[in-house]
């Protein structure tokens, strides 16, 4: 449990990813990768939420111990998670109303991203520190934002190539997140291990 | 959660509610909805099983309560509300599964907790369960956790076959199999399920072909 946040920041970016080696933000891999200029600002707002979160439920996990209220742990975490998506949500709302727009559905459904609950969820698993957690979460939103930054790459390109028809759509997408997922493979041991 | 027992007008009614999410409407296959969990658990038909039942208990017992309440909780925090209801069944599978088997729950990890953040729940909830009285909710929630069962289920048992050589544990092919680890990975669960995918995609496309509608796949 002694890992430094450097180890932990380049394992969670690489080697653990978010959503290619740990299956966490599934949804939004698949959902808002079409296109490469919402994938990289929907990487940046769910990374923000997953920071915030993660320092939340640091504090929160800290006061709950203190009170011997952990199983309302569960509870806390969501309630603190889709308050924090509210606050992105008027603040892009307010700043860039285009950007608002273009992340449609997804925007308030990243407080049913897994990616949010679990990095909240596995520090307090593996009792991080505060430097640790904040690793981990930048780490794991960097992680996430490069995954759906290769893939919405990846899927523009197609869109130029003749696939045949019954590999249209998801499957197709799901088959690339397989081949994306097994180069990342190739990162596995740097960092440490998770 | 019956208040009035279906009459025999409303049973054919009450049976296309159950079928909706057991096969036209399967949350993994179709809809697409709580990729994080299929993905994830699935490495073996044992973990399949038990997170898809325990994902149905909770579908059925929160669509339940939100159908139960869909009167008295206001328009404007009734998603705050579903998800506390939820995160609260979650909280008692969580420590029911601790309980029964530490092994099983080791496994499954985080994802039994991760279960409230499953859209196939909050989406029931918000679109069906909100809606309809009691007994038409968790009959149509009990279709969908059992088709997020199979789903599941598909998925854990090929992932467990190709990557293990085995099935519940129990070996198929003797001691000669090489088995194919590749599935038990995380990229074999994208794969598994894109090709369950193509699989379903290609019988669709024969099925029209032989009905001789030559109409292109809508489905993109």
């Amino acid at each position: 449990m002694h890992e430094s946040a450097f180890q932990i920041f380049v394992s969670v970016l690489l080697a653990n990813n978010f959503v290619l080696a740990m299956f966490l933000g599934l949804c939004p891999f698949l959902g808002v990768s079409g296109r490469l200029d919402t994938a990289f600002p929907m990487g940046l707002a769910t990374t923000f939420v997953i920071v915030v979160a993660s320092l939340c439920a640091y504090g929160l996990n800290i006061l709950l111990t203190y009170f011997h209220l952990e199983f309302l742990r569960l509870i806390s975490y969501i309630v603190i998670i889709a308050s924090a998506v509210q606050l992105v949500e008027m603040v892009l709302k307010k700043y860039s109303p285009t950007l608002f727009r273009a992340l449609g559905i997804y925007l308030p459904l990243i407080t049913t991203n897994c990616a949010v609950l679990g990095v909240a969820l596995f520090q307090t698993a593996r009792e991080y520190d505060f430097v640790q957690s904040m690793a981990f979460s930048v780490g794991g939103g960097a992680g996430f934002t490069l995954a759906l930054v290769l893939m919405a790459g990846l899927r523009e390109r197609l869109q130029l190539v003749d696939i045949p028809d019954i590999a249209q759509g998801t499957a197709l997408a799901l088959m690339l997140g397989g081949i994306l997922s097994l180069a990342f493979m190739g990162f596995a041991g740097i960092g440490g291990g998770g | 959660m019956s208040q009035s027992t279906p009459n025999a007008s409303a049973r054919n009614q009450t049976w296309d509610e159950f079928t909706e999410g057991l096969w036209r409407q399967n949350p993994v296959f179709v809809m697409m909805l709580g990729m994080c969990p299929t993905l994830a658990v699935t490495v073996s038909a044992v973990n399949a099983l038990s997170m898809g039942l325990a994902t149905a208990f909770v579908l059925v017992c929160s669509c339940a309560l939100v159908s139960l309440m869909r009167k008295v909780v206001p328009k404007e925090v009734r998603i705050a509300t579903y998800i506390v209801i939820i995160a609260t069944f979650v909280t008692v599978v969580d420590y029911a599964i601790q309980m029964v088997s530490l092994a099983l729950y080791d496994a499954l990890g985080a994802f039994i907790q991760l279960i409230v953040v499953n859209c196939i729940i909050l989406g029931r909830a918000e679109a069906h369960a909100s809606k309809n009285p009691p007994w038409v909710a968790s009959v149509n929630a009990l279709g969908m956790g059992l088709g997020f069962t199979v789903g599941l289920f598909a998925l854990g048992a090929v992932r467990e076959i190709l990557g293990a050589g085995s099935l519940f544990g129990i070996s198929l092919f003797g001691a000669d199999f090489q088995p194919w680890v590749v599935m038990v990975l995380p990229p074999g669960g994208f794969f598994v399920l894109g090709s369950w995918l193509l699989g379903f995609a290609w019988w669709e496309k024969r099925k029209q072909r032989l009905a001789g509608l030559q109409t292109p796949a809508e489905r993109g």
